[in-house]
């Protein structure tokens, strides 16, 4: 049951980005360019998105397994840092060359467009980065 | 700013994003999961991780989605304007950038903001601001 719901839980979350426009890269760039011809639908993407989630979201708060007596696992960290600040104000810059952030990007991996695929690799290159950077300060 | 009218999909975009919230549900309350696809990624990229046919899982029904749409209906349009050497460079700020600040557009702008937890509406004003920043620079400053 545990496998099926994840694997539903994906190809929901899939469908959504797919209706919402989300896994088109110039309709992220229009609403992302507010000074220019401005297309605000990918805003209510997040509207639709946050009244859906927000109860059960709140609601697993509460408790120490889900529905499926899986355990619950929330993020742990607390207060702002440097770190999440400057890591998303990259990820926006990114964000904004191109227009595809990752969930489109896994969304439209197979659909046969090889500038998702270019990205994707790029992405995988940068979570790489990021391992190897965090071990070498380790050291 | 003049709204583009004749690209507004209001009742498409939020009926997507219902669907997305309800994936989010379905991953905490079946999986006890934050549904945040790029700490997913890089998990399921270490088969070592804690959890990983789940998360394989969950990516691998992301996959599926365009053919199960495609079964029904014409995929909308994926229309990408960048070059490989801006793919590259925005490919690279997300994978960084996105470890570093723990979380995207998934896990930060719609379960952390949902959760109303600080780090994450903080998060999301900085990837907004900064890719509308970018696309500010890109397109009105040096006009490509």
């Amino acid at each position: 049951m545990i496998k099926l719901s994840a694997f539903v839980a994906g190809l929901v979350f899939g469908l959504g980005l797919l209706l919402a426009g989300m896994a088109n890269p110039a309709k992220v760039l229009a609403f992302l360019d507010v000074t220019g011809a401005w297309d605000p639908s990918l805003a209510l993407v997040m509207v639709g998105a946050i009244a859906v989630a927000a109860a059960p979201l709140n609601w697993a708060r509460t408790r120490r397994q889900s529905l499926l007596g899986a355990a619950v696992q929330l993020p742990t960290k607390r207060g702002l840092d440097t770190r999440l600040i400057v890591g998303s104000l990259l990820f926006g810059a990114g964000w904004g060359i191109a227009g595809i952030c990752p969930g489109p990007a896994v969304a439209v991996l197979l659909t046969g467009h090889w500038q998702i695929v270019v990205f994707f690799i790029a992405v995988l290159a940068g979570m790489y980065a990021f391992t190897r950077l965090e071990a070498w300060r380790g050291q | 700013m003049s709204i583009d009218w004749t690209h507004f999909t209001p009742w498409s975009s939020l009926g997507g994003g219902a669907l997305i919230g309800l994936a989010v549900a379905v991953f905490m309350l079946g999986n006890g999961r934050i549904a945040g696809i790029s700490g997913v990624l890089a998990s399921v990229v270490n088969p070592r991780s804690e959890g990983w046919s789940e998360k394989a899982l969950f990516l691998l029904g992301l996959l599926a989605a365009p053919l199960l749409w495609g079964a029904f209906a014409v995929l909308p349009a994926i229309d990408v304007q960048a070059h490989w050497p801006a793919l590259v460079t925005a490919g690279l700020l997300v994978g960084i950038g996105t470890r570093y600040g723990s979380g995207c557009t998934s896990g930060h702008g719609v379960c952390g903001v949902s959760r109303l937890s600080p780090r994450s509406i903080v998060a999301t004003l900085c990837f907004m601001v900064a890719g509308m920043a970018t696309v500010y620079l890109i397109r009105h400053v040096w006009g490509v």
